[in-house]
């Protein structure tokens, strides 16, 4: 991935005005109506231009945040991105953003992508940029507008120039095969990293979405292994002599915190990945797995059965002060820190009915925000404000990728090759 | 971006060995042994298929190879004593043979929390055979969590199948 050379320029400002952007969604409550956003097939390259326009339309409208409208009752017809819109126009159709954009090749072969985001009602450019990049690589550039556009008017860091890594069912449920595999946010891109001879569960990105630690049975032991997605080559983590599982990086990436089986007992460890030293954080007798550490690094929530049922517990990162947090009702586990530090999303299980959920990282402000009734799993958005988790359909019938605003709204599939699950969601790309 | 020495590199595919590979053999006539030397028996009725004393079919067919679990717990029900005691007279008059316990959830649980709690069970049957005179050495442990239903509706009658440990042959045995 960090082959892809994108090179990005500000184009400059049409309004004179420093004008002041009314174009606002604040996506702090979620949106019951999402904004109005006119974004016409990009110029210049006819299908080029209908590709990328295309993207950016389904990247906003699967935020739930905006509402892209129909080209079809378009009044005017964007034929120079250089010029000033008429702005009656786009409001007489209800735009109240509007994204016109050119493709063009280089004589070098490379793409040009130009675009500019214009506040309908203010009248004034709100954003213009610039992109280079090789022809094939036209769905980043998509996604990096879309980023742009998301970021610019909700004031949010955008998420769409992503992937999510994670496992592809396939076979009846009693001898499921399981591949590790990657695609882009939006489902694109779909490839399979291992070959399913063997069982592959909980893959998770490093933090330059490079590496992916995974726990798999490839061997005797089932145990947690790194992929390299740039060389395809993977390594057994560690010389431990038992099963180890439920990795997961440590968000400046040196580190990776698992669970460690022995005698039965499962326990959470640190390993070091430059000197490959191992601590050890938890020794109670029972149940410690699933660690994730705070986006600052200092902490790890996990879950524990140690006092009785299955609940989720903080420490420092060097195993001290370690309590629970949860103590709403049934199971909570798998506990996973927001990027943003403020929200734990986990596993709620009552009875034989899983929910994702939320909430601070002292344990109050619990909230559901899933409505299947086999959701597990949750991995964020790296902006925070989005989960995707594995819904289940019982009966041995598979899963499924589903992702919910962290308000709870807009909950949606993902579209993945054939039954998934597991999914982790990469960073931005860089 | 983290960089490992290239000698961690190829750590792991020198590490693949196929778990269960013992044969099971259905028409295994020639291999048996010999009857002993005694009066001309009438014309023996054709064996289609018989089960070798010391294979891992004899231990899955004759002796038994699954015990369960309630929900959540993972100790050897009384039930299911007798049955393990069978398993380790066996391992016992077959003493090169080696088996790996599986430990199974059923669905109800996370999918990491069940991975533990597979590990918890197959270790409790291991735990059990090595207190019967089983030299701890010949067993090994496996969990599968809940990702090997044998049983797939969502009810007690299939969840009760499915919380189980199941002694597979893993080498040493007769075929």
């Amino acid at each position: 991935m960090k082959k892809f050379l994108v090179l990005l320029a500000v184009l400059a400002a049409f309004a004179a005005q420093p004008a002041l952007a009314q174009l606002r969604v604040d996506v702090t409550q979620g949106v019951a109506q999402p904004l109005p956003i006119a974004i016409p097939d990009f110029v210049g390259d006819p299908q080029a231009g209908a590709n990328i326009a295309g993207v950016v339309r389904a990247d906003l409208e699967r935020s739930g945040l905006f509402r892209p409208l129909d080209q079809k009752g378009f009044a005017e017809r964007v034929t120079n991105i250089n010029a000033v819109p008429n702005f009656g126009s786009w409001r007489a159709i209800t735009a109240q953003g509007l994204v016109t954009g050119q493709v063009t090749q280089q004589p070098d072969g490379r793409l040009r992508v130009d675009f500019r985001l214009w506040d309908v009602y203010g009248e004034s450019q709100m954003l213009g940029l610039q992109f280079f990049t090789t022809p094939e690589n036209w769905r980043r550039i998509a996604h990096m507008v879309s980023d742009a556009i998301y970021e610019r008017i909700t004031g949010e860091k955008g998420y769409f120039d992503t992937r999510i890594v994670f496992i592809s069912e396939t076979g009846p449920a009693t001898r499921r095969v399981k591949r590790l595999a990657i695609m882009d946010q939006d489902g694109a891109n779909p490839i399979f990293l291992t070959n399913g001879s063997y069982m592959v569960l909980t893959p998770r990105f490093n933090p330059t979405a490079q590496m992916i630690a995974y726990m798999s049975y490839i061997a005797t032991k089932p145990r947690v292994y790194l992929f390299d997605i740039e060389t395809g080559k993977q390594e057994v983590l560690g010389n431990f002599p038992n099963m180890t599982f439920s990795p997961r990086f440590s968000p400046d990436g040196n580190r990776v915190a698992l669970t460690l089986e022995t005698g039965g007992n499962s326990d959470v460890y640190v390993m070091d990945l430059r000197s490959r030293s191992v601590q050890r954080l938890t020794t109670d007798p029972g149940i410690d797995t699933a660690p994730s550490f705070s986006p600052d690094g200092r902490q790890i929530a996990f879950e524990s059965d140690r006092g009785g049922s299955q609940q989720v517990y903080v420490m420092n990162a060097d195993g001290s002060g370690q309590r629970r947090i949860s103590f709403g009702a049934g199971n909570n586990g798998t506990p996973v820190w927001s990027p943003r530090g403020d929200l734990l999303a986990f596993t709620k299980q009552q009875g034989s009915r899983f929910t994702i959920g939320v909430m601070r990282t002292d344990g109050s402000g619990e909230r559901l925000i899933s409505s299947g009734g086999r959701d597990e799993g949750p991995t964020w958005a790296p902006n925070g404000r989005v989960l995707m988790y594995s819904r289940g359909l019982g009966g041995g019938a598979g899963s499924q990728i589903w992702s919910v605003d962290v308000t709870g709204r807009n909950e949606r599939r993902v579209l993945t090759p054939g039954s998934a699950s597991d999914p982790a969601w990469s960073p931005l790309i860089q | 971006m983290i960089r490992f020495s290239s000698s961690m590199k190829f750590a792991c595919l020198s590490a693949v060995l196929v778990l269960g590979a013992c044969t099971h053999k259905q028409e295994a006539v020639t291999t048996a042994p010999p009857p002993a030397a005694a009066a001309p028996a009438p014309a023996p009725a054709p064996v289609t298929s018989s089960i070798i004393p010391g294979s891992a079919e004899d231990l899955r067919v004759n002796v038994g190879d699954t015990v369960h679990f309630a929900l959540d717990q993972y100790n050897v029900e009384e039930t299911d004593k007798a049955l393990l005691g069978r398993q380790a007279a066996w391992l016992q008059r077959y003493p090169a043979v080696r088996v790996t316990i599986e430990g199974h959830a059923d669905e109800r649980g996370t999918r990491e929390y069940n991975l533990a709690l597979g590990a918890r069970r197959a270790n409790a049957v291991k735990e059990y055979l090595v207190s019967q005179g089983v030299s701890t050495g010949r067993v090994e442990t496996v969990s599968y969590g809940k990702e090997r239903p044998i049983c797939t509706s969502s009810d007690e009658g299939c969840w009760s199948q499915n919380r189980r440990g199941v002694t597979i042959v893993s080498g040493g045995a007769n075929s």
